[in-house]
């Protein structure tokens, strides 16, 4: 495939307005000012485009939610938290192609009627923050950012917020409390930030990757976006795959890859000539798939029909060697260090998992652990304020369901089955 | 208390958001890098004397999020080695052991002499580089146990 967001990766000075514009950049967003906003919008649902932060949600459709009334101030939230283990796909457009993010910004901005945009970025990313500001100040000096934007009566602002460590942050509610300086705490729904957002205005929260998609549908039109892939999932699509893999890294493919096509293809196959064993192919909220499932396509359905989800595309691969005790415990003491603490299934539960997948993992495994386990699943599912709790017993559930005797063996004979 | 770095690097901030609560997140990490490195009560109570709230809420944004130091000091190189799944299927632990070893200190600890802590963290966005840890606003990456020696050499 053509690549197209990281068309300019590994290019010097890649992250320059110069480079940018050379390489055919702000073509999108100069053309969607002569248009009217509802034909943007309308040309993004064409495109069918889907959010690349997690859910797979129409982008059109989402834009479309925002009222039309010219006196509301409105906002754009750009979601740069990447903070979903296992996902670090974003940080690669941020640092080497900065302003392909502006210009979906502008883009989507001006389809909303926002004025401002913040984009919110996780505070470890500190050196892709600078290079964000770095090339706001560039495109503000080119009169492409500020007032009257390319000669046109839409004014935008772009601001860099940075977070301060919290994986709740990326949800997109505790992002809004997070960007009006509350503690980072989801919020009730309804209302949909589209309707009561930041400041309780219109917003528009979309990944980075999402806004990355959006120049090049305006430059190049929403049926070549569409025909790119399944029709399902079209466009270009990264895939961040970590773990026992040759060649670990981000890789621009379409969402008919297959889980094998990308870990035995593109990524060079198994290091150290180990045998397969299970892959996270959406961060570690998702569900492990076994090696039966390796010749699933990566697109939403086809992912969510085998009981897991693509989510943020982060593809874990494990090998033989891998102790799915150990997994499950290190997955689940990640989102019990994260719970934010609002709901009590999730900031008790998760900790109560974690004690007993430690447990089991040195040894002192007590019969009933995994019954005891699987009811605390229950307890937690589907009984949380946000998805974060649920994501928790997914990848526990995932383990549970595909490698149980792991956790008997362990149980059992107080050692590991794998690794001894 | 606040020094003038720290004030006018907030004063910068007011003209980007509507609200001046929004300033928090801003005031504080000024603060922390303009200053000391730890957020003391003072700037915590200037902070919210700025921003018209009360401290109580400055202390309760400042404490939810793992990046502030709130009250408690780091070393001045502060060691974060990510300790999530895929640094941890390529061997993160050994990275933490390395570096404890080196230093003398276990995690969670600062070196007598306040140069150095270390704290194992959550997934960095580094994972195809792993494994990996960050030292202040620096990644490194790839690492192993030798190499782990030669940045904590490196440091001055
Ligand atoms: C616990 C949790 C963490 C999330 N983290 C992120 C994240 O780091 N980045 C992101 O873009 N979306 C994240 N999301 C999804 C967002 O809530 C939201 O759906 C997304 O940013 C919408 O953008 P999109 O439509 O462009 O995908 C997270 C969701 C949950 C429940
Ligand atoms: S797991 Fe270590 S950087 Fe992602």
């Amino acid at each position: 495939m053509e690549p197209i967001l990281l068309k300019n990766v590994g290019r010097p000075d890649s992250h320059r307005l110069e480079h940018y514009v050379q390489s055919g950049g702000y073509r999108g967003i100069q053309n969607a000012l002569k248009l009217k906003r509802d034909t943007i919008i309308q040309m993004m649902k064409d495109s069918g485009l889907r959010g690349r932060g997690g859910a797979g949600f129409s982008t059109g459709l989402k834009w479309s939610f925002i009222p039309k009334d010219p006196n509301l101030d409105k906002y754009l939230a750009c979601n740069a938290d990447e903070s979903e283990p296992g996902t670090f796909k974003d940080r690669v457009i941020i640092e080497h192609d900065p302003h392909l993010l502006i210009e979906g910004i502008m883009i989507a901005s001006y389809a909303i009627g926002a004025a401002t945009a913040y984009i919110y970025i996780r505070g470890e990313y500190e050196f892709g923050a600078r290079r964000l500001e770095q090339a706001i100040e560039e495109a503000c000096a080119n009169g492409y950012l500020g007032r009257r934007i390319f000669g046109s009566d839409h004014n935008l602002d772009v601001i860099v917020h940075r977070g301060a460590g919290a994986y709740i942050c990326g949800e997109e509610t505790a992002l809004l409390e997070s960007l009006e300086g509350l503690r980072a705490q989801p919020r009730f729904r309804p209302p949909f930030p589209a309707l009561a957002g930041l400041y309780g205005k219109p917003t528009v929260i979309n990944n980075v990757e999402t806004l990355a998609c959006v120049p090049s549908i305006l430059d190049r039109g929403p049926e070549w976006f569409a025909a790119i892939g399944p029709q399902k999932s079209p466009g270009p699509k990264l895939f961040g795959v970590s773990g026992h893999v040759k060649k670990p890294g981000v890789y621009e493919l379409s969402m008919d890859v297959t889980l094998r096509e990308l870990i035995f293809d593109h990524c060079g196959g198994m290091r150290d000539h180990r045998a397969f064993k299970a892959v996270i192919p959406g961060g570690a909220s998702a569900p492990m798939m076994p090696a039966a499932d390796l010749d699933t396509p990566l697109d939403f359905e086809s992912i969510a029909a085998k009981g897991s989800m693509l989510g943020s595309a982060g593809v874990i691969v494990m090998d033989e060697s891998t102790c799915m005790v150990k997994t499950a415990f290190v997955i689940n003491r990640f989102f019990s260090h994260e719970s934010c603490g609002k709901c009590t299934p999730c900031r008790d539960g998760t900790p109560w998992i974690s004690q007993i997948l430690k447990r089991i993992e040195n040894g002192q495994g007590r019969e009933g652990d995994v019954e005891l386990l699987e009811s605390l699943c229950t307890g937690i599912f589907g009984r949380c304020f946000c998805a974060l709790g649920d994501a928790a017993v997914m990848a526990l559930r995932g383990a549970l369901t595909h490698f149980g005797e792991e956790f008997a063996y362990h149980i059992a004979h107080k050692k590991c089955a794998v690794t001894n | 208390m606040l020094n003038e770095k720290t004030l006018k690097a907030i004063r910068n901030l007011e003209k980007d958001y509507p609200d001046k609560r929004s300033l928090v997140m801003g005031a504080l990490w000024a603060a922390q890098r303009c200053g000391s490195g730890v957020l003391t009560k003072e700037d915590l109570e200037s902070i919210a004397e700025r921003l018209d709230i009360s401290p109580v809420e400055v202390q309760a944004a400042a404490t939810f999020y793992t990046m502030y130091n709130v009250l408690e000091p780091v070393g001045r190189y502060h060691i974060q080695v990510c300790h999530n799944i895929p640094c941890n299927l390529l061997d993160a632990e050994q990275i933490v052991a390395q570096v404890e070893k080196s230093l003398g200190i276990k995690n969670g600890e600062t070196t007598a002499d306040g140069k150095f802590s270390l704290t194992t963290v959550e997934c960095l966005g580094s994972c195809g580089t792993a494994p990996m840890m960050q030292i202040n606003d620096e990644y490194y990456e790839n690492l192993t146990a030798d190499k782990v020696d030669q940045i904590l050499e490196s440091l001055e």
